[in-house]
């Protein structure tokens, strides 16, 4: 059994113009110990999945579909029941280590916060493993910087202090939601091979959220990538990456700039930008900016069509996209 | 943080008003303090044959037309004031900042009906709402101190729920829910230590409002009665003789003026120092 089952998720948020589905039946499934990339756009609904998994969506959003973690059904959990899932057996990790932190209180004690939530520790013993966590994800001094407030660490030591908050349960599901972007590149890469190793270690499922095809790549086995509120594509990493089957994901790793280009050649872009979640269509949300698009696109959002072993994409143009051998 | 100590204290120290307006505050506390172990002369002994004279050695301030010692009856004014000040934004604080934070904590219908009571209750002119009061609770200084606590209580939940509601929208709060916080603990331990400041400055400029609001009502007759002293009181019976003693009203005028002063350069003294946004416009 998989530890987790997303099965049909729907998100509606409240908006200016009524509800609108930011996400539009979405299903994967995450085994334990898997590392699962989720790539997207900024508006792609990838984010709201992850609220969504943990029940955190913005005040008025309205949730429908299955998410079963451990064979639990997480939709329509009431909040306290909820409570004891988050930061005990599924941890987060968000993309602001600059405001990810409370500045008013030191380091340690929130890093530690999990344990004295789940774990009923005391003050001293959480004080005790705040510093081990701390030193788990590489921080020098844990001591020290356990015993400092936020504003005192620089960005890539802030962002290490929220991995050890979300790792200090053991849970067995992380969901990092872009937690690179911020940094700079070299430690971005510290970071990732920190995660990746944390996972190995402890048998800990990673779901990573990205923009970057880039650091889904490095990090995770499988990967789906989201656009317009439904999962275009899916497969493992290694295969997808070799030849990316939809036109969307083509379109992704074309506007990837690459070290060594030709100068003078432009970065290829997508043309038109991703959709309101109001003006998401009915057919499939990509076709007004595929230049493969044809009239039937529009008529209905496409099956999943097999491309190669496990992987999957949302498209009926896949013979123009050049998505089978 | 051992560097932050310093720079706050000589900040404080280098900032005018909030030295003034901390000195006239400090006045106002002492003058309450010494007032319950020593007056210069007892606050409600008349002395008619010697009413109305002029600032002596033996009075310095004169005394008032019953012959009270008027440097007394200030000192123990000062003390009614705080006494209603106090608990008044006592009141307004704790009821305040308690439907503040649940609403923005809940949410939803709650929150809609806190805000819709302050409304209302903000609505209602003060002064009213202490004369339906004092016919209820007949006038004295409980009156006072319930009317004025009353008006006090929607501007604290106003203030509370929109600083709250900024804090909650922060990342860390979210960070602290993902963590497995209920909002109960989340409301204690992240929201409110982030807008105590807030509060405290607010609680500063209330305070000045509420003296000022004892001693209209007292002046009205809505609030201490006699023999009790207030300011508000005294200035009340000051008006018979204003041609003939104006002093008996400028001194008390004097005191409502000082401390209300002082109470607002400290709370704006003190916004500067606690609010680092502010301060670095500067």
């Amino acid at each position: 059994m998989a530890l987790l089952d997303v099965e049909n998720l729907v998100v509606r948020l409240p908006t200016a113009r009524g509800m609108a589905a930011a996400v539009r039946g979405a299903s994967f499934s995450l085994d334990r110990g898997e590392r699962l990339g989720l790539v997207g756009e900024s508006g792609s609904g990838k984010s709201m999945t992850a609220l969504a998994l943990l029940g955190l969506l913005p005040e008025g959003a309205e949730l429908a579909g299955s998410i079963r973690f451990d064979g639990r059904e997480l939709v329509g959990l009431p909040e306290d029941e909820l409570c004891r899932f988050r930061g005990d057996r599924i941890g987060m990790v968000f993309q602001e280590p600059m405001t990810a932190l409370n500045p008013l209180h030191t380091v340690g004690r929130q890093v530690a916060e999990p344990l004295r939530l789940h774990r009923g520790f005391s003050a001293s013993a959480a004080r005790e493993a705040a510093v081990a966590l701390l030193d788990r994800v590489g921080i020098p001094d844990a001591a020290w910087r356990a015993a400092s407030f936020p504003h005192q660490l620089s960005g890539g030591q802030r962002q290490r202090a929220i991995i050890a908050m979300a790792l200090a349960c053991g849970p067995d599901l992380l969901i990092a939601d872009e937690p690179t972007t911020a940094l700079d590149v070299t430690l971005q890469r510290q970071i990732l091979d920190r995660l990746v190793e944390l996972c190995e270690e402890s048998g800990m499922a990673l779901l990573l959220i990205s923009h970057d095809l880039g650091v889904v790549a490095e990090t995770t086995r499988r990967m789906l990538v989201m656009y317009g509120g439904s999962i275009m594509e899916s497969g493992p990493t290694a295969a997808m990456l070799r030849r990316l089957a939809h036109p969307y994901s083509q379109g992704l790793i074309g506007a990837r700039p690459r070290l060594g280009a030709q100068r003078g050649v432009r970065l290829s872009t997508i043309p038109g930008s991703a959709p309101a979640l109001a003006e998401i269509p009915v057919g499939c949300p990509f076709a007004e900016r595929c230049r493969l698009a044809i009239d039937e696109c529009k008529a209905a959002l496409p099956a999943q069509e097999i491309v190669g072993p496990d992987h999957v994409a949302r498209c009926i143009r896949l013979d123009a996209a050049g998505a089978r051998p | 943080m051992t560097d932050l100590a310093p720079s706050l204290t000589r900040r404080a120290l280098a900032h005018a008003s909030l030295v003034v307006g901390g000195v006239l505050t400090l006045l106002l506390l002492l003058a309450a303090a010494l007032s319950l172990v020593w007056t210069p002369w007892p606050v409600y002994e008349l002395d008619i044959p010697n009413k109305l004279q002029l600032p002596s050695t033996a009075h310095w301030f004169g005394t008032d037309s019953l012959g009270r010692d008027v440097l007394s009856e200030l000192l123990a004014g000062a003390r009614t004031s705080i006494i209603v000040g106090v608990i008044a934004v006592g009141i307004g604080v704790i009821l305040g900042t308690a439907l503040g934070l649940l609403a923005a904590a809940r949410r939803g219908w709650l929150e809609e009906l806190v805000m819709r009571f302050s409304d209302f209750a903000f609505a209602f002119p003060a002064i009213l709402s202490a004369i339906m009061l004092s016919a209820l609770l007949g006038p004295g200084i409980v009156t006072s101190i319930v009317a004025i606590g009353i008006f006090n209580v929607p501007i604290f939940a106003r203030l509370t729920r929109a600083q709250a509601k900024a804090v909650w929208a922060r990342e860390f709060t979210l960070a602290a829910r993902a963590a497995g916080k209920g909002s109960f603990r989340i409301t204690l331990e992240h929201v409110l230590p982030n807008i105590l400041s807030v509060i405290v400055v607010q609680s500063t400029i209330q305070f000045a409002t509420a003296i000022l609001a004892e001693a209209a009502l007292s002046y009205l007759g809505l609030g201490t009665q006699p023999p009790q002293p207030s300011w508000g009181r005294m200035l009340n019976e000051a008006q018979l003789q204003l041609l003939q003693a104006p002093r008996l009203a400028i001194f008390p005028g004097l005191a409502i003026a000082l401390s209300v002063l002082g109470l607002n350069l400290l709370g704006d003294g003190l916004r500067d120092l606690l609010d680092p946004r502010l301060a670095r416009r500067r």
